[in-house]
């Protein structure tokens, strides 16, 4: 029965990232398209993903992965996350150069535009605000990083949802809706933990 | 019988023209009897390529990119007037040599190119129309498709004195 349920949700996260991508690979946009702006496409998608994956790795969601190792796999897709967003970022410029410089200028005259490079220097900033952690301290890194979290989920969602291209709407609507629900979860339980750790340690204060 | 299409871009499109006209209205109320000059839009002039040559279709056309030149004020038509068409389409990238063409208006100011499908690049199904001939103020355009489906699409330019 466990092993039933481990697999289901395993599945559902594969499912989850997997659709989208085969569905967007299947576009005819491709056929127009060179090489690196395919990539930078895809590139894109995988961060929506990652996403994803990165609220269900901290929570301890993923079955199978303590929370000592789903701490650590969290690290590493972080990184992973940077890498996307940098391939995203740079096969765009490649592409249209001045597209991308009106983008991250915000003169753009693309709705996402600005989205999507807000949620580019949140993720840039919890990437070197981790680096830094330790010196941070515990409660004031989980408040920086779940600030940007809200930017990254927000701003990543809102720029996928507009973007016009080879995402297919429907699987493309569930992955963002299924982004923004993990996210939320892991954000309220994570608020509830920390409140009570709060009232545990100073009881004169309730 | 027109249809009433309630699209996200229709109505971004119609709370954009009417802030646009409310505050031009507020701020250019001299201008407010004559017709107001064209503002290049932003992005209109990304990949532009200086000179593409007049043809009489771009590729293997399939598409109409169709629009008037007028002048501000008395939007008088506006003959002869050289119009540079460029986009990403079927048959080639933006910037690409091939994707760029111009054309002339006509006697009533009006003019028409075919050109390959266009299709979504940078997220939106768009054209890039430049007037830039020296005798009017240079103005680019970044006109966007209602959908990616639609096999034609129209810009407007109202030029003033350079």
């Amino acid at each position: 029965m466990r092993l039933a349920k481990a697999t289901l949700i395993w599945a559902a996260l594969a499912a989850a990232i997997c659709v989208p991508i085969a569905a967007a690979a299947a576009s005819p946009l491709l056929e127009w398209r060179g090489p690196v702006y395919i990539l930078a496409g895809f590139a894109g998608i995988i961060a929506l993903g990652l996403t994803l994956v990165q609220p269900l790795l901290i929570a301890g969601y993923l079955p199978g992965l303590s929370a000592y190792r789903g701490r650590r796999v969290h690290h590493w897709t972080g990184g992973a996350l940077v890498a996307a967003v940098v391939v995203h970022v740079g096969g765009l410029w490649i592409t249209s150069p001045p597209d991308m410089v009106d983008a991250l200028l915000f003169v753009s005259p693309t709705p996402f535009s600005p989205f999507g490079v807000i949620a580019m220097w949140a993720i840039f900033a919890v990437a070197l605000l981790a680096l830094l952690r330790r010196r941070l301290g515990l409660r004031t890194w989980r408040i920086a990083h779940m600030s940007l979290a809200v930017v990254i989920v927000a701003g990543g969602v809102a720029h996928a949802m507009l973007v016009e291209g080879p995402m297919e709407t429907i699987s493309k609507a569930a992955l963002c809706a299924l982004v923004f629900g993990a996210a939320i979860k892991v954000m309220a339980d994570l608020v509830r933990r920390m409140r009570a750790t709060s009232r545990r340690e100073s009881p004169a204060r309730r | 019988m027109s249809t009433l299409v309630l699209s996200r871009r229709n109505i971004l499109a119609a709370g954009g023209s009417v802030l646009a006209i409310g505050v031009s209205g507020l701020l250019l109320p001299a201008r407010a009897q004559g017709l107001t000059p064209t503002e290049s839009m932003a992005g209109g002039a990304n990949n532009y390529r200086k000179g593409a040559a007049i043809v009489d279709r771009i590729g293997k056309g399939g598409f109409w990119m169709s629009g008037t030149v007028r002048r501000a004020g008395d939007g008088a038509p506006l003959a002869g007037q050289r119009i540079q068409i460029w986009a990403h389409t079927t048959e080639g990238q933006e910037h690409e040599p091939q994707s760029h063409g111009a054309t002339l208006t006509d006697k009533n100011g009006s003019f028409r190119l075919e050109m390959p499908q266009i299709i979504p690049i940078f997220g939106q199904p768009h054209g890039h129309l430049a007037y830039d001939s020296g005798e009017f103020k240079t103005v680019f355009l970044r006109p966007v498709m209602r959908s990616a489906k639609d096999t034609s699409l129209e810009a407007h330019f109202v030029l003033q004195p350079a």
